[in-house]
């Protein structure tokens, strides 16, 4: 890659009070190019409000092959769930 | 098999999507790569034939109209590159390939358009052609290439609306007019409908492709999706597709076609085409002409690199 060409990840709030969801990616020098590509790229009809980019080399993931050991912890424990705790019939706005 | 094989295979056999970090096979891996930049390659260098029309549209409304086309397929070009680059190849390198002639384009850009009427055949018939073979990636199996498509496909239905309404116009215009759109769909169809590629049995990555799911739909299938929906639209027209073989088949329930002329078409993916070294000259000027605003850029982001945006 030449030198200053960075790859930038592209997120776009479609409207007030959503979630920022990822759209894909850009190629810029400076952060206010790469936000003007992300514009031109990716809300040309109107997508979003709100825009973030990312340098592509901050964003860390979990290595799939590992994915498993990570996630799994969350599956044992049911208790954190609403439905694990018995309420008798008659208790209302619980 | 190894695990990561069969976890690779349940994914293509239960119709999930791959993704950037899953194991995949080198031959799947490079086989998208070859795929998928020839496709970003053909949404670039298909600027060229339409952005010669800019300056000369007919009025204020077609030449706004054209060129947010344009602006799209450059855009498309560049979704098309980010996906490439989810498998590890840059797009410097990609570009590369294209200026040594290592990459491919779509042969049909290697034609001219030679008057407005070819600006119509074009969105009609080949971003017709693009878009059926696109509405069949939108399932492909490779995660970012199907998410591509599906956006791709959303922002591209008005560009064969804009051509059909060209060919309209022309169609139902003055007698010199009808001829130059009669004109433009001669030269037009067939190098549209040889955009699908070689015949099913001919078709040297074909069979892997669909093995992979990375091709949804052969070769030959998707090019008769084409014929049967282009050729009402063309009588519509009041225009004649200039195949006197194209009739409707009662018995198949789809249009006949003549045998395709397969010498021209090799002939132009191997670089003897009218236009194949005008469009990748073009190409190589407006990148290395341009080479000064990449070192400027380079200059600005380090003044501005402890800026806030």
């Amino acid at each position: 890659m030449e030198s200053g060409d960075k790859v930038w990840e592209v997120f776009i709030q479609k409207k007030s009070g959503l979630p920022f969801k990822h759209a894909g990616s850009v190629h810029a020098y400076d952060k206010k190019m790469a936000i003007q590509n992300a514009r031109d790229s990716y809300t040309r009809r109107g997508e979003g409000r709100a825009l973030w980019v990312v340098p592509a080399e901050a964003i860390i993931s979990v290595p799939l092959d590992e994915a498993d050991a990570y996630f799994n912890p969350s599956e044992d424990k049911i208790y954190r769930h609403p439905t694990f705790y018995d309420i008798p019939d008659g208790v209302e706005n619980l | 098999m190894d695990k990561y094989q069969a976890a690779f295979d349940a994914i293509i056999e239960k119709d999930d999507r791959v993704e950037p970090r899953d194991w995949m096979p080198d031959d799947y891996r490079n086989n998208l790569i070859r795929q998928i930049s020839q496709h970003a390659h053909s949404e670039v260098i298909g600027m060229q034939p339409e952005g010669n029309w800019l300056l000369r549209a007919p009025s204020l409304r077609s030449k706004q109209v054209l060129l947010a086309k344009i602006q799209d397929e450059g855009g498309h070009g560049l979704y098309l590159y980010s996906v490439a680059e989810t498998l590890g190849v840059s797009r410097e390198e990609m570009i590369d390939q294209l200026h040594e002639g290592k990459a491919k384009y779509s042969s049909i850009f290697n034609y001219p358009a030679l008057n407005w009427a070819d600006i119509g055949a074009i969105g009609w018939l080949v971003d017709g052609a693009a878009i059926v073979n696109q509405v069949s990636l939108q399932r492909t199996s490779y995660g970012p290439y199907s998410r591509g498509m599906i956006r791709i496909c959303k922002e591209e239905s008005f560009h064969q609306r804009q051509g059909y309404e060209i060919m309209l116009h022309m169609a139902k215009g003055t007698p010199e007019q009808k001829e130059m759109a009669q004109d433009a769909l001669n030269r037009f169809w067939f190098p549209s409908l040889m955009m699908f590629g070689p015949h099913d049995a001919d078709s040297a990555h074909s069979s892997k492709a669909m093995q992979w799911k990375i091709k949804r739909e052969s070769n030959d299938t998707l090019r008769q999706k084409f014929i049967d929906k282009t050729v009402p639209q063309a009588e519509f027209l009041g225009l004649t597709v200039p195949d006197p073989n194209c009739k409707w088949n009662e018995e198949t329930g789809h249009y006949d076609h003549s045998p395709f002329d397969w010498d021209e078409f090799w002939a132009v993916v191997n670089g003897n085409g009218p236009c194949n070294k005008e469009r990748l000259d073009h190409h190589k000027k407006a990148h290395n002409d341009n080479a000064w605003v990449r070192e400027a850029a380079v200059a600005y982001a380090k003044k501005t690199e402890s800026t806030l945006v």
